[in-house]
């Protein structure tokens, strides 16, 4: 537990809590209150991570959410978590991560190789490189992604829950820093109800990094205030993730990974939907790194990341170092290095003019400051051993003098800071470019949100804290609050404040000797300043090009440190200001968000996709069905015997129901009740034939058409009483036609007195068919008269089946004698049984969809969806017959353009291969010979094909391009195995043509 | 995500809604005595408005009932919403 670099006293660590943590297979020890970066670095591990495409050795850059390269596995079973950022990851005892992208270890990575073939490997090298043969890409890209890549997702279910949980709030709060506990504090005091979300484990900021006993004592002043209003919530671990329009936000609360591997019943994520009248946006701002040679080995690392593990943490990144900075804030960094033990050999400042009060200070110290200075490059293996340092010509295009040399093993750099101005854009409004500052600064807002402190370009604490809580009152008073004459808020006091002054510093100018090394813009995604001038060479302009082209801003952290920089190098390159070049488009996440966090809930057949059942369905599972889902429903696909393949079943299931008789369960039929005096009208504009003159007590068959004239669903319509019609529609378009018919009714013909109601579930089917149907339905329902005389084909009849009320309806999808035997769904699996048991003597077999589908092909009838596709009208179906020509409907219209009328539109007809057993497969695509030149003109495709038992051949239905007039004509059928099949066109009615069976 | 006010029911969230696109497109009374061209237009042709345009909405996940909204087509911003018996009003703000 040896913690070289801790420092003795200090930070906001928990001492008394020691914790033993494994990293690469090392247990190291460190205390509560650690992050895995932190820990580390009190343990002198600087090599954590290989970088993505070269595998150079890579550290701790960073300590938030910015860190590019310090990736890790958290190694947890089916609790793995890939890519956590290590300056965010709490410690805990038995936690074990690893480095994600390195074999066989960190330290001895073979694909470190990389970086010496890496000047073959720049910016678009996989889009020139791997494009030939163009089949290979398949091969490569296996490869090339085992090469890249981060960590590994488990394979195993997510043993966590996820909740959801909706809210609202007056002001909502993002950032817990200074600004935001100010801003909370005054939208508080105001009355508002305020949520207060820090993405940390802590709140406090930036003022966690300073060494003011004082400002960590106004942070615990605040919490203890806040904590007293009841309508005050305040998020640790809660990151604001996305901001979308209606000031709705996402929060992404991390509940449990921090406890380690205590158990807990809590859900190990939580999203919280916020709906805020008003939102403050202090989320803080982000300090940019500088490029220059070889700037991404280990112990390089932002200067604000210095502080926060010296103050915060009590760990010295280092024992010497050297800064390089372009602006104030490194200073306040060197005192802490020097008052901590951490020697700082130079500070070099690309300034010339420098105003800071602690220049002087720091000099007295015994810091060598280098005014109008940069550092050129990094040198060391595995780390930082010594940088060297030019001068830099006031232009800042060149340098001058001659290199010197600094030993040291931390590198603290400051490129100036970008305020985080993700969610700002995120809401709808633009960043703006502050050329004094040198960073994008929020726009004019969009939606009802402000954006202060250090978010807002305002780099001073003190101003910080006012603006917070002045903007904090403002948000309440604009959401409705009322309290006013409020009291100020304990102000902060800075020993060293400064204005905030930078010399912008996008790249530092080639040396001669280390042009040859790389200077990295995105750490995560290896893209150096080379691979953007060699983007801007090859034309690309856009930022959003270059993006896609260099990688610049991609992967886990979003380029969060090399964006700026990179747009700024783009705008350079181009000659243009850097509000020309622009930002890429800030997305949600401002972090990533765990799958499971997204789904919540929302998972599995009950609350994600759930499962509908008939009133039938154990009796199926039961009797030894296969199902087929269609939509959501369970439908018995065909029952197969012990031995039986699929082809065996079908082809017994349908000389069952040809020869004596068969039961389908039809319940998933769509089913709508119709009411009211001007139904029959309403059904003349929805459907293509005419409704007038249906007679109560009988049934038609109807067909639906969008305006376009296509056909849109189809089903049987019964009249039950005057006023009264009981509609039939396809399973999968039941919802489909129900809003359909509603839209038309409320938005076109209001005045007319219909109203529509949704059945399907009420209701259960029992559809028998066969030649001895009649048979079965006299012995189940005795009072009944069944005879053809009495109930005619396509009418309905009320009667008891088997004791239960029920509509009993004469149509027929098979094309024999058939009844459809609706009851209400709660009887349908008792009278299910006691039909079978009625039918028993006669052979009752069930049957599924497999074999229903065969039966409607033989006898042509089509299915809406499966023989056609949108693009099919009546005509083209063959069925023309059906169009009244006396009235209108809706697309009867459309029916007359000239498109519609073309002889040559593709048309319903049935096929026949030349050998007999040969089953089509459909959706094969039809051509008039196979020998054709290429492109081989398409003449129209299979849209059902099966065996057909009955007539002991195979069958199928297609459209074929003018097929009515081409009877007998022989083409082909092309196979996925490039091998044609010729076929014969014939009359799409292969059996009973003249339809007597259902009349019988 | 944004929040739509239904005549009936009053703000909700878009989740709960469907849109069916521009408003105040009457279907023609006798569509046989068009040309080609003018039922084409009835039947394709929308304005695609930059900006404020009146659309169909249908309150899809709650009442199921169908109005008419405001909405600009460039910020998002959803004006008036209205019932189909009312007439249509002036472009939002």
């Amino acid at each position: 537990m040896n913690q070289k670099n801790r420092l003795p006293t200090g930070g906001q660590i928990d001492r008394s809590q020691p914790v033993s943590f494994q990293f690469n297979g090392r247990t190291y020890g460190g205390y509560t209150g650690d992050t895995v970066a932190s820990a580390l670095l009190a343990n002198d591990v600087k090599l954590v991570a290989r970088s993505l495409k070269y595998h150079r050795p890579r550290g701790i850059m960073g300590s938030g959410a910015e860190e590019p390269s310090a990736l890790l596995q958290v190694n947890r079973g089916a609790r793995s978590i890939p890519n956590l950022r290590a300056t965010q990851t709490e410690i805990y005892d038995g936690l074990k991560v690893s480095s994600v992208n390195c074999w066989p270890s960190v330290s001895l990575d073979a694909l470190s190789l990389m970086n010496w073939l890496s000047p073959f490997l720049q910016a678009g090298f996989y889009y020139k490189t791997f494009m030939y043969p163009r089949k290979g890409w398949m091969f490569y890209e296996k490869v090339i992604r085992r090469a890249a890549g981060f960590g590994k997702v488990s394979s195993e279910p997510d043993p966590d829950r996820y909740d959801k949980i909706n809210a609202w709030c007056d002001v909502l709060v993002v950032g817990g820093g200074p600004t935001g506990l100010a801003a909370a504090l005054g939208a508080a005091r105001a009355g508002a109800r305020v949520m207060l979300a820090d993405e940390g484990q802590q709140f406090g900021g930036g003022f966690l990094r300073t060494e003011s006993e004082d400002n960590l004592q106004w942070v615990s002043d605040v919490l203890r205030e806040l904590e007293e209003f009841s309508e005050v919530r305040l998020f640790k671990r809660t990151t604001v993730a996305g901001y979308y329009d209606g000031n709705f936000l996402v929060l992404n609360e991390r509940l449990t990974d921090h406890l380690g591997n205590a158990t807990t019943r809590n859900a190990r994520e939580k999203i919280w939907r916020v709906r805020a009248k008003q939102v403050v946006l202090s989320t803080g701002a982000i300090e940019r790194p500088l490029v220059f040679a070889s700037n991404d080995l280990p112990g390089v690392m932002l200067s604000s990341a210095v502080s926060d593990y010296i103050n915060r943490y009590a760990v010295k990144p280092g024992q010497n170092a050297v800064i390089f900075t372009n602006n104030d804030t490194a200073y306040r960094s060197a005192l802490h290095m020097l008052d901590n033990g951490v020697g700082v050999g130079a500070l070099v400042d690309a300034r010339t003019e420098i105003s800071d009060p602690l220049f002087d200070k720091l000099a007295h110290r015994g810091v060598k400051m280098m005014k109008g200075s940069v550092v050129v490059r990094a040198q060391g293996k595995k780390s930082v051993s010594a940088v060297e340092v030019m001068r830099l010509s006031a232009d800042g295009k060149s340098l001058e003098g001659t290199p010197e040399k600094f030993d040291c093993d931390l590198l603290a750099v400051s490129g100036g800071w970008s305020p985080a101005v993700h969610l700002h854009a995120q809401s709808g409004a633009k960043p703006v470019f502050d050329d004094e500052k040198a960073c994008f600064v929020p726009g004019p807002a969009f939606q009802n949100e402000i954006s202060v402190g250090a978010a807002s370009g305002n780099f001073s604490a003190e101003k910080a804290v006012s603006d917070g809580y002045q903007a904090g009152i403002s948000a309440a008073h604009s959401a409705g609050c009322q309290v006013v004459d409020l009291p100020v808020i304990q102000e902060v006091s800075d020993a060293y404040t400064s204005e905030y002054a930078i010399r912008p510093l996008w790249q530092v100018p080639g040396s001669g000797s280390s042009d040859r090394l790389k200077r990295f813009v995105d750490f995560q995604n290896d893209t150096t300043v080379k691979d953007i001038k060699i983007a801007v060479q090859e034309g690309y302009q856009s930022i959003e090009h270059l993006k896609r082209y260099t990688l610049l801003g991609f992967g886990t952290d979003q380029g969060k440190l090399g964006n700026i920089n990179g747009m700024a190098i783009l705008s350079e390159e181009l000659g243009q200001d850097l509000i020309q070049t622009g930002t890429t488009t800030f997305r949600p996440f401002y972090t990533p968000v765990t799958f499971g966090a997204i789904a919540g809930r929302e998972i599995g057949p009950t609350f994600f996709d759930p499962v509908r059942k008939t009133a039938m369905h154990d009796w199926h599972v039961e009797h030894g069905a296969e199902f087929e889902n269609v939509g959501q429903w369970k439908r018995p696909w065909y029952y197969p015997k012990s031995g039986e393949t699929m082809d065996q079943a079908v082809n017994r299931e349908c000389l069952a129901v040809r020869k004596q008789v068969g039961v389908i369960d039809a319940s998933t039929l769509g089913k709508i009740e119709i009411y009211g005096p001007d139904a029959a009208e309403f059904l003349n504009y929805v459907y293509t034939n005419s409704w007038s003159n249906l007679p109560v007590g009988s049934c038609r068959y109807g067909l639906m058409l969008g305006e376009d004239g296509m056909i849109m669903d189809d089903g049987v319509t019964a009249k039950l009483g005057d006023n009264h019609f009981y509609m039939t529609t396809t399973t999968g378009g039941a919802a489909a036609v129900l809003s359909w018919m509603e839209r038309w009714r409320q938005t076109e013909w209001p005045s007319m007195r219909v109203y529509f109601t949704s059945v399907t579930d009420q209701w259960a089917v029992i559809s028998i068919a066969g030649p001895k149907a009649r048979e079965i339905l006299t012995k189940v329902a005795p009072t009944l008269d069944a005879s053809n005389d009495q109930f005619p084909f396509m009418t309905f009849r009320d009667s008891v089946v088997a004791s239960v009320e029920a509509r009993i309806f004469r149509v027929s999808f098979s094309g024999e004698l058939s009844y459809e035997i609706n009851v209400p769904s709660d009887c349908g699996k008792d009278v299910w049984e006691k039909v079978f048991e009625a039918g028993m003597e006669f052979g009752i077999t069930p049957y599924g969809t497999e074999t229903m589908h065969v039966l409607r092909a033989e006898k042509g009838f089509i299915i809406v969806g499966q023989d056609t596709d949108g693009s099919m009208t009546p005509v083209d179906m063959g069925m023309s017959w059906i169009v009244s020509k006396n009235k209108d409907c809706l697309g009867k219209r459309s029916l007359s353009r000239s498109d519609c009328i073309r002889e040559d539109r593709k048309q319903f007809v049935g096929l026949l291969t030349e050998d007999p057993n040969k089953v089509l497969p459909e959706g094969a695509q039809l051509v008039e010979l196979p020998t054709d030149a290429r492109p081989t003109p398409m003449i129209g495709h299979v849209t059902s094909s099966y065996f057909s038992a009955s007539l002991g051949r195979s069958i199928a239905l297609a459209v074929v391009k003018g097929g009515k007039s081409r009877m007998g004509a022989r083409i082909h059928s092309i196979l996925m195995t490039g091998e044609s099949v010729p076929v014969s066109i014939c009359n799409p009615i292969f059996y009973d043509r003249e339809g007597e069976r259902q009349n019988v | 995500m944004l929040l739509i006010r239904c005549p009936w029911c009053g703000l909700r969230e878009q989740a709960e809604f469907s849109c069916g696109g521009e408003a105040h497109i009457v279907r023609p009374l006798k569509p046989d005595e068009l040309t080609d061209e003018q039922w084409a237009d009835y039947l394709f042709m929308r304005d695609n408005t930059k900006g404020w345009q009146t659309e169909q909405w249908v309150h899809s996940g709650g009442c199921r009932r169908w109005f008419n909204a405001q909405r600009d087509t460039v910020t998002y911003k959803f004006g008036i919403s209205y019932k189909h018996t009312d007439p249509k009003p002036e472009d939002g703000d």
